[in-house]
């Protein structure tokens, strides 16, 4: 039930007023926040914090699902807040908001990130151009299948939703996570790539997709609507055929 | 108060496949000892195998030999599902899947049963 509305107290605008839980540190803070239309979890943030209590601390840039700054847990869910709306996520009129699982937390609803692309660079996740790049552009077509993979996990924000998402990092905090191994799979399909050896040995360890335990949670959980799964899947074949051309020269 | 664990992938279909397909297959393993000691007893003699057999016939051990059955058909059903995920490239549609896997498992158990084992 949504709780009643003193207009005159919440402000103009507002079609009724929301009961907010806000995870700080060890304890929660409670905040009722004016219920408007169109209004989007950022949104309730923002006007926490501009209104009510200028010390809460959160993270956001672009607001439009670009920047993949703003990732929070919504009632036990992750997701990035900038583009999920109030009446979508809290029916009720409840919200309990805490910072992205798996990940240290700086202050409030801030998390540090560090660890998150720590693990791209272990998976090398960066494009390596090799000693003597072309000159020239490669022309690599639309429809080839390397191609059509790479399109298909190119479009993550980096907004860590994945990360929190994932049980297996909770359980490894050392396992490289959904987005570290999804850009991986994008760069090992990569035609102009010149450390595809390379990245297939660094997603290869213990910590890395073999850890996978097909779980779903990132693919169901990712605001892109990509399939982070499914990239591992990938670098699971591609990791065990190299594997067995590494066993069949050496016999 | 200590901090709350959000537990975000509790209950979903994917989490439910992974720790079905676990549990059946420490089932599964947990049984192998018991299956080469049966087999041990043939070596002994068809005496000794037919008297061991007699030890199954009580409902205790019955009822865990249909578990056996539903285990080993949700393990391997749960199993081709995450072959079929790494190396046919199957783009699942998680839930619809992870229950055909399970409901087969449960078909598979039915027929042991209806088949009077």
């Amino acid at each position: 039930m949504t709780a009643r509305v003193d207009h005159a107290a919440v402000g103009p605008g507002a079609t009724g007023a929301l009961r907010v839980r806000v995870r700080r540190g060890e304890t929660v803070a409670e905040f009722v926040v004016p219920r408007r239309a169109n209004q989007t979890v950022l949104d309730v943030v923002t006007e926490i914090q501009r209104d009510q209590d200028p010390t809460l601390a959160y993270r956001f840039a672009c607001r439009v699902g670009m920047c993949g700054s703003c990732g929070m847990t919504v009632n036990g869910r992750p997701r990035w807040t900038c583009r999920t709306r109030v009446a979508t996520v809290a029916p009720d009129g409840e919200l309990l908001l805490e910072p992205l699982r798996n990940l240290p937390v700086v202050k409030d609803l801030a998390v540090d990130m560090e660890p998150f692309f720590e693990k791209w660079r272990r998976a090398h996740g960066f494009f390596e151009p090799g000693e003597n790049p072309p000159d020239d552009f490669v022309a690599v077509a639309p429809d080839s299948p390397a191609r059509q993979e790479v399109d298909a996990g190119i479009e993550c924000i980096a907004c860590g939703v994945c990360y929190a998402a994932c049980d297996l990092v909770t359980w490894n905090p050392d396992y490289l996570g959904p987005a570290a191994l999804n850009r991986a799979w994008t760069l090992v399909n990569d035609v102009r790539d010149r450390d595809r050896d390379g990245r297939l040995a660094a997603v290869a360890g213990d910590a890395g997709c073999h850890s996978c335990h097909s779980h779903m949670s990132c693919t169901e959980h990712c605001p892109k609507g990509l399939s982070p799964t499914f990239a591992i899947a990938g670098l699971k074949r591609e990791t065990g055929k190299a594997a067995l051309r590494r066993f069949w020269r050496r016999g | 108060m200590t901090r709350r664990m959000v537990r975000t992938s509790l209950r979903r279909p994917g989490y439910a496949a992974a720790l079905i397909h676990r549990l059946s297959g420490i089932a599964l393993a947990l049984f192998l000892p018991m299956h080469f000691i049966a087999l041990g007893t043939a070596l002994q003699g068809a005496d000794r195998f037919e008297s061991f057999l007699g030890l199954t016939q009580n409902g205790f051990v019955r009822t865990g030999e249909w578990g056996l059955v539903c285990a080993l058909a949700v393990h391997m059903a749960l199993g081709l599902r995450v072959l079929a995920i790494e190396w046919l490239r199957y783009r699942e549609p998680t839930a619809r899947v992870v229950s055909g896997c399970l409901a087969t498992a449960f078909a598979v158990g039915l027929l042991f049963l209806l088949s009077g084992a």
